[in-house]
């Protein structure tokens, strides 16, 4: 599993960032970027985005 | 950009430019770094401020002012409405900001106060030696660079790296964060002296719906959900915003979309390291029951630039000598407010609809006088000691408080 940000559909507003358990996201300007190496797909992000941008997919 | 500064600050928020511009008007040599290209946009807040605390920080200009406030509304979820008001004093005790223009000014105030200032420059992480913060790595348009100061100040908001790079584990869990979802609606008819906020578990659950007037016929229309109530399978912010702007205000022209995420943990247990400093949302001092953030943010900023001017001055930049300059001042003042807020919002995000309600009913004939949000919950306490009996701690207090200022 891995996280996808729809980039069409998020607002930068850098939510996810600060509820990522391993810090592997990151806000930059007006997108927002996944460290795959750090992300363990626990799903926080997608929970918490005021829009639903963010998905776990295979 | 030099490669050596006193005092590095990330982030020109509220709290990042104020801690610049009082460590500069101390006479140190300061960089006030932005990864934005500009400051204050895009927003992320509802722009709400008491008027008495921010003449702490700034003189008032009308540039970055859109609405003056004299009351508030509260409704609960059956609608019943509690109204809060200080017109009888004829004093407006609140603003709705412009932030834009807000945020830049103060940015200015620190760019004349002395401090470098460099935006569309991101800290991509920390120079760390002997245990010691001693730097910060930079991108500036694709290039990289290392730059040093004896302290770093992270005011980089709820999306805040600082803390983490240095060992200091700032992620939110999702019951410490608001998600937030706002409109700016332009051609409303809306009470522009009033703030008004709705309650319910189908609208807004454990957070609220505000409408905040804007001024000229518009107002910010927003919404925060508790990160612990959403999720993949339930309705999103949006989707909660989509069907109360629907409802209130179906003429209504949606100018602007805002989004964000507001940090409602509460104190964290540490934001001092050796060489570095954490304010603001950074440091998750917004108010956990409002998630009003500017003001808390402003003040962290004031005192980690006096704590920077008297840690350097003393050649002392360890965490104990940043411990007892701001972090202790931060923890025995608005540190404590923000604890017994904490309780508060604890309290109410375990509450029903039902209860709700009857709160609300209990002190539907009270005439508020003050927008005090004390006074209000302390009517409610009175009238519902059972139901809201986790909130004795805070009277308790209060009574000692007031029996000492007898004294
Ligand atoms: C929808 C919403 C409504 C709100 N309503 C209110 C309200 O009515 N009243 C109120 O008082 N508060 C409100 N808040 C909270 C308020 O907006 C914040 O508490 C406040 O902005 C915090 O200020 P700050 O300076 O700590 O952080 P911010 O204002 O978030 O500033 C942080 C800055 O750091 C920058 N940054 C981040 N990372 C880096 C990096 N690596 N390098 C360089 N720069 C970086 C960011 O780009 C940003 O400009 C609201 C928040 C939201 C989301």
């Amino acid at each position: 599993m891995k996280v996808n940000v729809n980039r069409y559909k998020c607002g930068y507003c850098g939510a996810c960032v600060g509820v990522c358990p391993g810090g592997a996201l990151e806000l930059i300007e007006t997108w927002v970027e996944v460290d795959e190496n750090t992300c363990t797909a626990c799903g926080m992000c997608g929970r918490i985005c005021p829009v639903g941008a963010i998905e776990l997919v295979k | 950009m030099k490669e050596r500064y006193d005092v590095i600050v990330v982030g020109a928020g509220p709290a990042g430019s104020i801690a610049a511009k009082t460590a500069a008007e101390k006479g140190l040599d300061v960089l006030l770094i932005e990864k934005r290209q500009e400051i204050g946009a895009p927003v992320r807040c509802a722009e709400g401020v008491s008027k008495e605390f921010l003449r702490k920080h700034v003189e008032i200009d009308k540039r970055w002012v859109c609405a003056d406030v004299n009351g508030s509304r509260v409704y609960a979820p059956d609608g019943t409405k509690v109204e809060m008001a200080e017109k009888l004093s004829g004093k407006e005790v609140g603003f709705v900001l412009e932030r834009k223009i807000f945020d830049r000014a103060l940015a200015e105030l620190a760019a004349k106060a002395g401090a470098e200032v460099r935006v569309r420059t991101r800290a991509t992480g920390l120079v760390l030696e002997d245990g010691f913060v001693k730097g910060i790595r930079l991108m500036h348009l694709g290039k990289e660079y290392e730059v040093r100061a004896d302290i770093i100040i992270g005011a980089d908001g709820v999306e805040s790296k600082v803390g983490r790079w240095a060992g200091i584990d700032t992620s939110l869990k999702p019951a410490d964060i608001e998600t937030c979802v706002q409109y700016l609606v332009a051609g409303v008819d809306i009470d522009q002296e009033c703030c008004e906020f709705y309650l319910g578990n189908e609208i807004a659950p454990g957070g609220y719906v505000w409408v905040f007037p804007k001024g000229e016929g518009k107002a910010n229309v927003g919404i925060g959900i508790l990160g612990s109530k959403g999720g993949k399978f339930k309705p999103r912010p949006v989707d909660y915003l989509n069907k109360f702007v629907e409802k209130h205000f179906p003429e209504g022209k949606i100018v602007e979309m805002v989004f964000g995420g507001v940090p409602v943990s509460g104190n964290i247990e540490k934001f001092t390291a050796n060489g570095l400093m954490l304010i603001g949302d950074a440091a998750r001092q917004a108010d956990p029951i409002t998630g009003g953030g500017i003001l808390n943010g402003m003040d962290a900023g004031k005192m980690a630039g006096e704590a920077a001017y008297k840690a350097i001055s003393a050649g002392d930049v360890s965490e104990e000598k940043l411990e007892e300059l701001y972090e202790k001042r931060w923890k025995t003042g608005i540190g404590k407010k923000i604890d017994t807020n904490l309780i508060v919002k604890n309290c109410f995000v375990s509450l029903s609809d039902e209860d709700l309600n009857s709160l609300a009913h209990s002190v539907e004939d009270v005439k508020f006088e003050s927008m005090r949000l004390l006074d209000l919950l302390y009517a409610l306490f009175k009238a519902n000691r059972k139901l809201l009996w986790e909130l004795h701690v805070l009277f308790k207090d209060i009574a000692v408080e007031a029996a000492k200022n007898r004294l």
